[in-house]
């Protein structure tokens, strides 16, 4: 097994337990606007797609990828924009400035 | 690495690494609604840097369908960032099906272009990219038809279906299995495309709208483990760190779901949903008697309180009678009266769905308080208004161990002062289950649609201007 894998299991058990340990504590208030906004992250998938739609090594390749940039991209830009809307709507009923 | 490769190298990596820790604030941040929006700027910024350190990438030939791909996407993604806040459960599955897709279709090409000399670990990898991102994809889909009513809410059972699912799941991981140990037999892959695909419909056949916060959380844990696979396969730690955030976050969620629906997690695993619920609906009590109320004696017993607890629940939102709702709330505390708001957990259709519906009609979050920090106050509560909430405030949760949801955990409204409660008429809710609650002594029925009945609350007390 090479050595790149073994560095990917060890940045993943890592980032899974980083992953709980900061969602742990984020708000029941703000679920929702944190899975759009972890949905959002997600799309970094879109790097990997953008390589495959660049280096047009196959025609299929090149078919596959554009799909998948779009997919990707739309995810990223609709997430950050929603997840930003709702944000936008939380206001308390203290006043926040004096 | 040669020397001239190695230069843009370090600076994709460098810039991979910024994307990594700018991710990680940005979840962090979302802790508390301060900081949260700083979490999406982060997001961007995270997500710019690392396209941008993509577009660097030396291997690169041609840029004009990655130019024409994102101007696409992006034209997508807008009105999908757009859309009503009533929507939002239906466009977070369709974004999971998006995800998915895009890992999918990746996974895809790359095994084209590797194969025959795939190695057993990359090709292990690969295909759990690969199965978990089709049945994600399909099954979102199916979850997004569902919510946005395309397709029939009802959940549909059949004799054998967990045999029939799991049979499904276990061919594709015996084809997969197959494909690690030998790579180059390549008319085997679409099976593993094709195998999760119907897998993904069938899953979500058998959910009903009560379990969309579970299923949803589900998902979203599916997309995100796809996208971590997919990391492994192009050796790029920024998707692994991404999928793994993702992955957790949806772990996490469907594990604080299934607890307030008091479902096992294994029970949410193997998508056994909706069975609890299809068991028991008899009518039971029909010769018992309920009290009911007029608008203007709701509004009376309102105003004469001091401490009122407003249960909301997904007919408040199908009745799009959140923004009376922030009436009522503004009539009451003008005069005095200390109004919260109680959220179950599951309330809605996605988790925190709730909050985000009352938070755009205006109401302010610090009054939005959830379960198991307002329970203790409801003995201390003058009247606890429930509107469109039904299984969630149901006693029979607490004591009756023959009742189908027994152990769930819920609001405590009855132990209110006064309990009032806004239905459109005595049938049962969504799990067909008859709730006490209505029968108690201290409990009013307020007959009607939410927003109208609300809406005559609010005409009553603005017409009625002496202070109690």
């Amino acid at each position: 097994m090479n050595s790149g894998l073994i560095d990917g299991l060890f940045v993943f058990m890592l980032a899974g337990f980083v992953g709980f340990e900061v969602i742990r504590r984020v708000s029941p208030l703000l679920h929702t606007p944190l899975m759009s906004l972890t949905n959002a992250l997600d799309a970094i998938a879109v790097v990997g797609a953008i390589v495959l739609v660049g280096e047009q090594k196959s025609k299929l390749a090149l078919a596959l990828g554009v799909v998948a940039v779009i997919a990707a991209t739309s995810n990223a830009v609709g997430g950050f924009l929603i997840t930003d809307r709702m944000l936008k709507m939380f206001k308390t009923s203290r006043p926040t400035k004096p | 690495m040669n020397t001239g490769f190695a230069g843009s190298q370090t600076a994709i990596e460098f810039l991979y690494l910024i994307a990594s820790a700018l991710f990680i604030l940005s979840l962090k941040w979302m802790s508390a609604p301060q900081t949260a929006r700083h979490g999406v700027w982060a997001g961007e910024i995270g997500m710019v840097a690392a396209i941008a350190g993509t577009l660097l990438h030396r291997g690169i030939v041609d840029y004009r369908w990655i130019a024409i791909a994102l101007v696409i996407g992006s034209g997508i993604g807008i009105p999908l960032g757009l859309v009503h806040m009533t929507a939002v459960p239906q466009r977070t599955a369709l974004s999971h099906a998006f995800g998915a897709l895009c890992v999918t279709l990746v996974g895809t090409a790359e095994f084209y272009l590797r194969t025959p000399s795939v190695p057993h670990f990359l090709m292990a990898v690969l295909s759990m990219e690969v199965i978990l991102g089709s049945l994600t994809f399909t099954g979102s889909l199916m979850a997004a038809g569902k919510l946005q009513e395309i397709l029939p809410q009802r959940p549909l059972t059949y004799q054998g279906q967990n045999f029939v699912n799991l049979s499904l799941l276990a061919m594709a991981i015996v084809v997969a299995v197959y494909l690690v140990l030998h790579p180059d037999t390549r008319q085997l892959f679409p099976a593993i495309i094709a195998i999760p695909l119907i897998f993904g419909v069938l899953m979500i056949v058998p959910i009903g709208g009560a379990d969309m916060p579970t299923v949803i959380s589900l998902l979203n844990s599916y997309a995100g483990l796809s996208a971590a696979a997919m990391g492994f396969v192009l050796d790029s730690k920024l998707l692994i760190i991404a999928g793994a955030l993702d992955g957790s976050s949806g772990f996490i969620l469907s594990v604080i779901m299934s607890k307030a629906m008091n479902r096992s997690f294994t029970n949410v695993l193997f998508g056994a949903f909706g069975q609890v619920q299809a068991s028991e609906a008899e009518g039971r009590g029909e010769d018992k008697t309920v009290r009911s109320a007029t608008a203007e004696e709701a509004a009376g017993i309102l105003a004469a309180a001091n401490r009122v607890v407003i249960v909301p629940g997904y007919g408040m939102a199908v009745a799009q009678a959140q923004h009376k709702v922030r009436e009522l709330y503004d009539s009451l505390s003008k005069r005095g009266v200390e109004v919260r708001f109680a959220i179950h957990p599951v309330a809605g259709r996605m988790p925190g769905h709730m909050n985000v519906l009352l938070a755009e009609a205006d109401i302010p979050y610090d009054r939005l308080i959830e379960m198991d920090e307002i329970n203790g106050d409801f003995p201390q509560t003058d009247v606890a208004l429930v509107i469109g909430a039904n299984d969630v405030t149901n006693p029979s949760a607490r004591s009756d161990q023959s009742s189908p949801i027994y152990g769930m955990p819920i609001l405590d409204v009855d132990k209110a002062r006064t309990v009032m409660v806004i239905k459109r008429s005595m049938s049962p809710g969504f799990a067909g289950i008859d709730n006490p609650l209505y029968y108690m002594d201290k409990t009013l029925m307020l007959f009607g649609d939410a927003k109208s009945f609300v809406n005559r609350i609010v005409h009553e007390l603005s017409g009625n201007t002496h202070p109690h």
